[in-house]
């Protein structure tokens, strides 16, 4: 994260989830399942796979930075064609600066500004 | 006087030269084309070539539409240019929506390295015009994300309008339509492994010509695509010549 400084607007923490349509094939969740029976779960069904992707906007007020969050979700996160995506605002808080914002976010208790929360699986 | 051709080399492109090389063979003055140049230098023609651009990070090719070359080529193409997609070029042109359908995570969930077999469903396209007949080729594919997907409503209407350039075949030579056929190497819909946008002047194909492009490679079924596609530009130039000259 760079180090900002200087005046500065709200920050909102917001998460977009993105998620195979239904419908469409997701591998992924397909092989999900297929590793069910050997952990004797029971009962699972229609596993989809997606992604989760969290960031901060500097923004005057909640419903412009939505808006902003709203565009990057459209028209780069996730591909109308095969995917939807829900956004979702996870805290705000005035006039903090952009290193701080993972405490917002819910990092852990020794309050680093670390990305503590990362979901992302390798590939 | 050689037809010049540019080529993309994104950050993580890793076909460029070979897609340079190939080019020259079949009488193309290539040029690489840096992704953030916004011109494409004159060239006649342009391929994006196969890689990984952008490391493929988010989805396969959707980082690499938003550079500044993409706006270039898309220009071009909106005026009628011929451009090329080859495997991680298929991806981005699908991405830029340049041309129909997505290409998704195969069906195997694995990365497919070996050689394919697919049928031209069209010779009169300046993809396709140097194939003397509707034999079948034999042309490497390596891919995570090669399964072709569109909606029932775009296939229909991509083939009712020609716009499907090749399809995976089987041993008997029929299209491996059906997504598990062990011919249809990634699961793709009706079996398509290339295909048109709806003006015909823009194609991608998951398959890599330019690796099958001399007899030392075990095939040079590759040469054919893509000196189809540098004679349909040459021709393109010299109609543009002549018209300058009026």
């Amino acid at each position: 994260m760079p180090d900002r400084t200087g005046p500065s607007l709200p920050s909102f923490r917001f998460a977009v989830n993105v998620l195979p349509k239904p419908g469409i094939l997701d591998p992924q969740g397909r092989a999900v399942e297929q590793s069910l029976p050997h952990l004797d779960l029971r009962g699972i069904s229609d596993v989809r796979v997606g992604r989760r992707v969290e960031c901060s906007v500097e923004a005057a007020d909640e419903a412009t930075a939505r808006a902003v969050v709203e565009r990057l979700a459209a028209e780069l996160l996730a591909n109308p064609l095969i995917e939807r995506y829900s956004v979702e605002l996870l805290g705000a808080a005035s006039s903090i600066r952009s290193d701080e914002v993972g405490e917002v976010a819910g990092s852990g208790p020794d309050g680093g500004p670390k990305e503590g929360d990362r979901r992302e699986g390798g590939r | 006087m050689s037809v010049r051709v540019g080529v993309v080399v994104f950050p993580g492109s890793n076909c460029d030269r070979d897609t340079m090389w190939a080019l020259s063979l079949v009488g193309a003055e290539p040029i690489e084309l840096w992704h953030e140049q916004a011109s494409l230098d004159g060239a006649a023609a342009v391929v994006l070539p196969g890689g990984f651009a952008y490391g493929d990070y988010l989805r396969a090719g959707v980082i690499a539409r938003f550079s500044p070359i993409m706006r270039a080529v898309a220009d071009f193409a909106a005026a009628g240019g011929l451009v090329l997609g080859i495997c991680n070029g298929f991806q981005i042109l699908a991405e830029a929506r340049l041309v129909p359908g997505v290409l998704l995570r195969n069906r195997s969930l694995r990365f497919v390295c070996r050689e394919v077999v697919i049928g031209p469903e069209r010779l009169d396209t300046p993809f396709t015009r140097a194939l003397d007949a509707r034999r079948p080729l034999r042309l490497p594919i390596a891919h995570g994300e090669g399964c072709y997907y569109a909606d029932a409503a775009t296939l229909d209407a991509l083939e009712a309008t020609g716009g499907v350039l090749f399809r995976y075949l089987r041993p008997d030579g029929r299209a491996a339509t059906d997504p598990d056929d062990p011919a249809n190497p990634n699961g793709s819909l009706r079996g398509i492994a290339g295909v048109t946008n709806a003006a015909g002047n823009v194609a991608g194909l998951m398959p890599h010509p330019e690796r099958a492009a001399e007899a030392i490679l075990g095939s040079e079924d590759g040469r054919w695509i893509l000196r189809s596609f540098v004679e349909s530009a040459a021709e393109r130039a010299a109609g543009g010549l002549v018209e300058v000259i009026r």
